[in-house]
């Protein structure tokens, strides 16, 4: 390979053809792909799950997971094409010149052995290094990683440390070599929105450093306009468009592209109706835990009224599903009580009468454990008609066809599936048709679009703000997420670590003057602009200062 | 290291209950005998007299909770109390058959245990190949078949046909250490056909399982070379599972042993209990069973102790 | 960008239909020809024995304890395959042991995945002390090893058919109870199970519509396991002379009636000890197929 003349291309992926096995089957999950990527640039992957963008990652280094094979194509690293290559071979590119990074460096690091270990591993067997020298550049990288305590921290185990510092030393882990290519497979998504930022501006600026090209995966359209310098759209296993970060976020040229931009920009058109005198739903100075000592909510004080929809924003920790729980009567608040049109509810489901249950409904985040794989759809939908308001014969089959066309599904195409044949989006539907079948007035979503893909997150809230207007229902939705919170609310509550620490309406809450930590939620969502990321890093205030 | 201590402490003191629990059942089984054991057992001629002087023997009309003490307290000193067949110390039994008995799992042991090791990770290492469904289908036929047969064909085509080992394996207590391994050759073989095709197949499991995480595909995108990978990130994980597999299988040795002991005539401790309760010889199965279920609960106990000792969470809290 | 366009491609998003839908029958009868030889052969085992054992008086010339002729005599066309240490036609036994080893088998099987089964589910959605109650009881009967215990209560309680079947079933339903409570917790803890306790769905309603289609799967997979289990556990009692017990035609005891042969290079004992390991072989075969095909584990690249 020495006397080879450089390539021009690091990477040339040439009509790249992957196949996936369902069952005895192999099916096409990629396409025909074709790119290239050049030293030192980094392309931004997007797509929707399912688009094949993890797959044609691994692919670059000439894997295939279990159940996929790589049919056609060529792969060409540096000029040489990795299918043609012996085990042996790959296995020398591996981690020596082309590294990867996985979506969960928890599950990825061997919970028997410590970080400095993994890292070492990598240039001693590779024969670069020595364990030595090894050593003393992982702890060089962890302070270049702004990691804490970068002198100790490598002589942990995993599970030790949390998962924001795991996703920053599986980046160091991949940079041991000084590779030529690292692949990373969404290192964000799993990490919360303040830690996230911080994150993608280490790796944006090491990447930098060492003129390392990296191919960037992700569903995030905002994260990856910060990121590449190049973006690739995938859909369904295909290419639909490549172009430079700037000139697609200005100017998209396929339809699939214009949606997947346009898909922040729904808002919801009408206004929440007048406060009426009694609140539908109050949460009164509730204080609740699950073990006596301590307490995850703290004198938890708001009103939801009719028609009206009360955003919970807050981080993982904050609170918010507790929340939902001690409403639903799941678990009972040391102190507080909840009341529903001015009456107090019993803390307790058990104690509650059917029709004070059937008047809160409640929508989960994952559709796929939410609804019983066994039962039809007619069933899940049809059951809260027949066991709350009695229907049967001709009025309940009727109903439900009623409900699956309110929420956009073909009644005869639908009705008697079962919930494994159908998508995401699908099923989160007919989730929210059982919820509407009870009749009720206050329906809680907890992060129910957290993990669809954003197009289809956006049929969901148009979905349910079209349904709150016709039945002139109350919400109290649950997110992380602060674009749909602009979406979709009237009123916000802001919640840290058990406690609000800001609620109004949504004007009020998202115009400054706010709380300090409100501020801070705000400043770390990502926006489609590629200089945010710079811009942001320059006015940055800690999470761990707010917290005392 | 606190913790693990105090989770060991913890699983000894549970381990001794459920020993406790398990004397009192086996002792209180007799109680629940239907109709009088004296009269049972000295028929319907007997006297008056003979059964009260065997009840006052038997100390059968002392309250119950006082037996059980009594039992429990000459147990612990080593007094079984005597058989109701031939009125021996039922410790003189026990003594060298219990002796046998271990000596026949620990030589079924030594072998099967690195046998279903091996095969078991060199299965799971080349899953689907020729060698792995042909292990598959042999190992699930061992499973399938009793031990008798096995038993019995190994004594058709060894001992019958071809006259190399004796199909009686008789051992005393003085019978050179090279005889004993001879004659045992063939109850041992047996016990190890059955145990090793458990143990191979719950290694295999427990191996695919482990490599199917995702710290090892990491591994291997890192590189590393196959036998790195299977040598330095797979089998420190390995442990727990594999410990397990093995405390398993060498508790159900314990079970194996007595069908194969009375195939072979070996003396050993499940003849024993298979002559007593054919003989309703109460005392002896009580004995037996309690020596049997003490040493499986023993062996559990160790299993547990081990995987919370191998558990790198444990090893090296937050 | 136009609103239309936007709009297409957001519901397009959504609107995938799913495939088409065949029916039960048809996905059984595919799954059947793609079965592995094993998996057909073990089918092939158990539906003869099932016939063997439902059919044994049509089947037989002789009745089950007849004694025909003279002890051990050999294989000859009058008896096909000799007669036993009693002079009964081993044939006749053998097909009446069908009859008796596996019928009883499978009826102490069935009891122990009723009491198992049940109380499993009810622990994991009870929860709280009856779980508890429940999980150690079967913790302490599982530290005396199955064999034994068995061995212990047939002591005392007899070897009589009833006796039998309720020994070895409470015994086995403690496994059952296991894996029962296993699976059912992992449906309880489901947001569905949630969904329908916050219904105000009743207990009854829960175990029966949400739990149960739940975890069939895994446990028919145990049914068969267990039925072997239960078949040896039951073929080694009665080998050791504790099961049933004569003139009751049964495999186990055969095989001991007849191992004097062996002696004599003869091997009819084997028959029986073979009818006994080929049915265990021939559902297992089919349960590692079941298993194999819900399990659903990848093969590697």
């Amino acid at each position: 390979m020495d006397n080879k003349p450089e390539s021009e291309f690091l990477l040339d992926i040439r009509n790249l053809s992957i196949d996936g096995q369902s069952g005895e089957e192999w099916l096409d999950i990629v396409k025909d792909v074709s790119f290239t990527l050049k030293r030192g640039q980094m392309l931004g992957l997007i797509g929707e799950s399912g688009a094949g963008k993890s797959t044609i990652g691994l692919a670059a280094m000439g894997f295939a997971r279990p159940g996929c094979r790589i049919s056609g194509g060529e792969i060409l690293f540096d000029g040489v094409d990795l299918r043609e290559l012996r085990r042996q071979e790959k296995r020398s590119l591996r981690g020596a010149r082309i590294a990867y990074v996985a979506q969960s460096a928890a599950a990825s690091f061997n919970p028997a052995h410590r970080l400095i270990d993994q890292f070492s591993e990598i240039p001693v067997e590779h024969g670069i290094s020595n364990k030595v020298d090894a050593d003393a550049d992982a702890i060089d990288l962890f302070t270049k990683l702004m990691m804490p305590f970068p002198d100790t921290i490598g002589f942990r185990y995993p599970h030790q440390v949390s998962g924001g510092q795991l996703q920053r030393a599986m980046t160091a882990m991949a940079l041991s070599c000084r590779p030529d290519l690292i692949i990373f497979d969404e290192p964000t998504t799993a990490l919360d929105v303040t830690t996230q930022i911080e994150v993608l501006a280490t790796i944006r600026n090491i990447v930098d450093e060492f003129n390392t090209a990296a191919i960037y995966i992700t569903h995030d359209l905002a994260v990856v306009a910060q990121m590449s310098d190049k973006i690739i759209v995938l859909r369904y296993g295909e290419k639909i468009e490549e172009a430079d970060t700037r000139i697609m976020l200005s100017d998209p040229k396929e339809d699939y592209t214009k949606s997947l931009w346009a898909v922040r920009s729904f808002t919801k058109s009408s206004e929440p109706p007048e406060h009426e005198k009694v609140p539908l739903l109050t949460v009164d100075h509730v204080t609740a835990g699950y073990s006596s000592k301590e307490m995850i909510l703290k004198n938890i004080t708001f009103e939801v009224h009719r028609g009206q929809t009360v955003a919970v924003v807050g981080e993982s920790g904050s609170g918010k599903s507790t929340t939902a729980r001690v409403i639903t009567g799941l678990l009972n608040p040391k102190q507080g009580q909840i009341l529903f049109d001015g009456e107090p509810l019993p803390a307790d489901y058990r104690k509650r009468t059917k029709d004070q249950l059937r008047q809160v409904q409640m929508i989960y985040q994952m559709a796929d454990t939410a609804v019983n794989p066994r039962h039809r759809i007619r069933d899940i939908i049809g059951r809260p008609l027949s066991f709350y308001l009695g229907l049967t014969g001709n009025k309940y089959e009727q109903r439900i066809r009623e409900l699956l066309e309110m929420i956009e599904l073909d009644p005869d195409v639908f009705i008697d599936r079962y919930p494994g044949e159908l998508s995401g989006g699908q099923k989160q539907r007919v989730c929210i048709a059982r919820a509407l079948a009870a009749e009720p007035q206050l329906i809680i979503c907890d992060e129910v679009t957290s993990a669809l893909d954003q197009l289809v997150a956006e049929g969901i809230l148009k979905l349910l703000d079209r349904l709150q207007q016709e039945f002139n229902l109350a919400f109290m939705f649950i997110t992380h997420d602060l674009a749909t919170v602009r979406a979709i609310a009237d009123r916000v509550v802001v919640m840290l670590q058990g406690e609000i620490v800001e609620q109004g309406t949504k004007d009020t809450v998202f115009s400054p003057p706010h709380h300090e930590y409100t501020d801070l939620l705000l400043s770390s969502v990502p926006e489609m602009d590629p200089d945010w990321l710079d811009n942001m890093l320059k006015s940055r205030v800690n999470t761990s200062d707010l917290i005392t | 290291m606190q913790k693990i201590l105090n989770m060991v402490a913890q699983r000894l003191a549970l381990g001794l209950v459920v020993l406790l629990v398990v004397s009192l059942i086996i002792f209180l089984g007799v109680e629940l005998l239907p109709g009088d054991l004296a009269q049972a057992m000295l028929g319907q001629q007997a006297t008056e007299e003979t059964l009260i002087a065997f009840r006052k023997e038997l100390r059968l009309d002392l309250p119950m909770h006082t037996r059980y003490l009594e039992w429990l307290f000459n147990i612990l000193q080593g007094d079984f109390g005597r058989s109701l067949a031939n009125n021996r110390e039922i410790s003189e039994l026990i003594g060298s058959r219990l002796g046998n008995t271990l000596f026949l799992a620990l030589f079924a042991a030594t072998i099967a245990v690195p046998l279903s090791l091996t095969l078991g990770i060199l299965a799971a290492m080349y899953r689907n190949s020729y060698y792995d469904r042909a292990i598959n289908i042999v190992t699930l036929s061992s499973i399938s078949f009793p031990e008798f047969f096995i038993a019995y064909i190994l004594i058709f085509i060894f001992s019958i046909n071809l006259g190399w080992m004796p199909s009686l394996s008789n051992v005393s207590a003085d019978t050179p250490l090279g005889e004993r391994l001879f004659v045992s050759l063939m109850p041992a073989i047996t016990l190890t056909l059955v145990v090793v095709a458990h143990m191979m197949r719950m290694t295999r499991a427990a191996i695919i399982n482990l490599l199917a995480s995702p710290y090892i595909e990491m591994a291997n995108l890192k590189g590393l070379s196959r036998a790195r990978v299977i040598l330095k990130h797979a089998l420190p994980n390995a442990l727990a599972p594999i410990i397990n597999v093995i405390v398993i299988n060498l508790a159900y040795l314990i079970v194996g042993v007595v069908i194969v002991e009375v195939v072979f005539v070996y003396p050993g401790l499940g003849q024993l209990i298979v002559d007593s309760v054919q003989k309703r010889d109460i005392p002896v199965v009580q004995a037996c069973s309690l020596i049997f279920a003490a040493t499986y609960i023993l062996l559990n106990l160790t299993a547990d102790i081990l995987s919370i000792v191998t558990n790198p969470r444990l090893l090296h809290p937050k | 960008m136009s609103e239309a366009e936007i709009k297409t491609s957001l519901e397009s998003a959504d609107a995938k239909a799913p495939p088409p839908k065949t029916s039960k029958w048809d996905e059984a009868k595919l799954e059947l020809r793609k079965a592995p030889l094993s998996a057909k052969f073990g089918l092939l085992v158990i539906v003869s024995y099932v016939f063997a054992a439902v059919f044994a008086p049509l089947l037989t010339p002789y009745g089950e304890s007849e004694i025909v002729g003279e002890v051990f005599m050999e294989w000859d066309e009058v008896h096909i395959l000799g007669t036993d240490n009693l002079g009964r036609d081993m044939l006749t036994r053998l097909l009446y042991g069908a009859r008796n080893t596996v019928g009883i088998a499978f009826i102490t099987t069935c009891v122990a995945f009723l009491i198992g089964g049940i109380s499993g589910m009810l622990a994991a959605i009870l929860g709280g002390w009856t779980d508890q109650i429940l999980s150690r009881i079967v913790d302490v009967l599982m530290a005396i090893p199955q064999l034994i215990f068995a061995l212990l209560l047939l002591t005392i309680f007899g070897t009589s058919i009833p006796v039998l079947i309720i020994i070895i079933a409470v015994l086995d339903s403690t496994r059952v109870f296991r894996l029962a409570r296993a699976v059912s917790h992992n449906v309880v803890v489901t947001d569905f199970v949630e969904s329908a306790r916050l219904r105000g769905e009743s207990m009854g309603w829960i175990s029966i519509r949400e739990v149960l289609p739940n975890i069939m799967p895994p446990l028919v997979a145990e049914f068969g396991l267990r039925f072997c289990f239960v078949f040896l556990l039951i073929s080694g009692l009665s080998f050791l002379g504790l099961g049933l017990q004569p003139p009751t035609a049964d495999w186990g005891s055969m095989v001991r009636d007849n191992a004097t042969l062996i002696t004599y290079g003869d091997i009819t004992p084997l028959l029986p000890a073979g009818a006994i390991a080929l049915l265990t072989v021939g559902v297992n075969f089919v349960v590692d197929w079941f298993l194999h095909k819900t399990s659903g584990l990848r093969d590697g690249q």
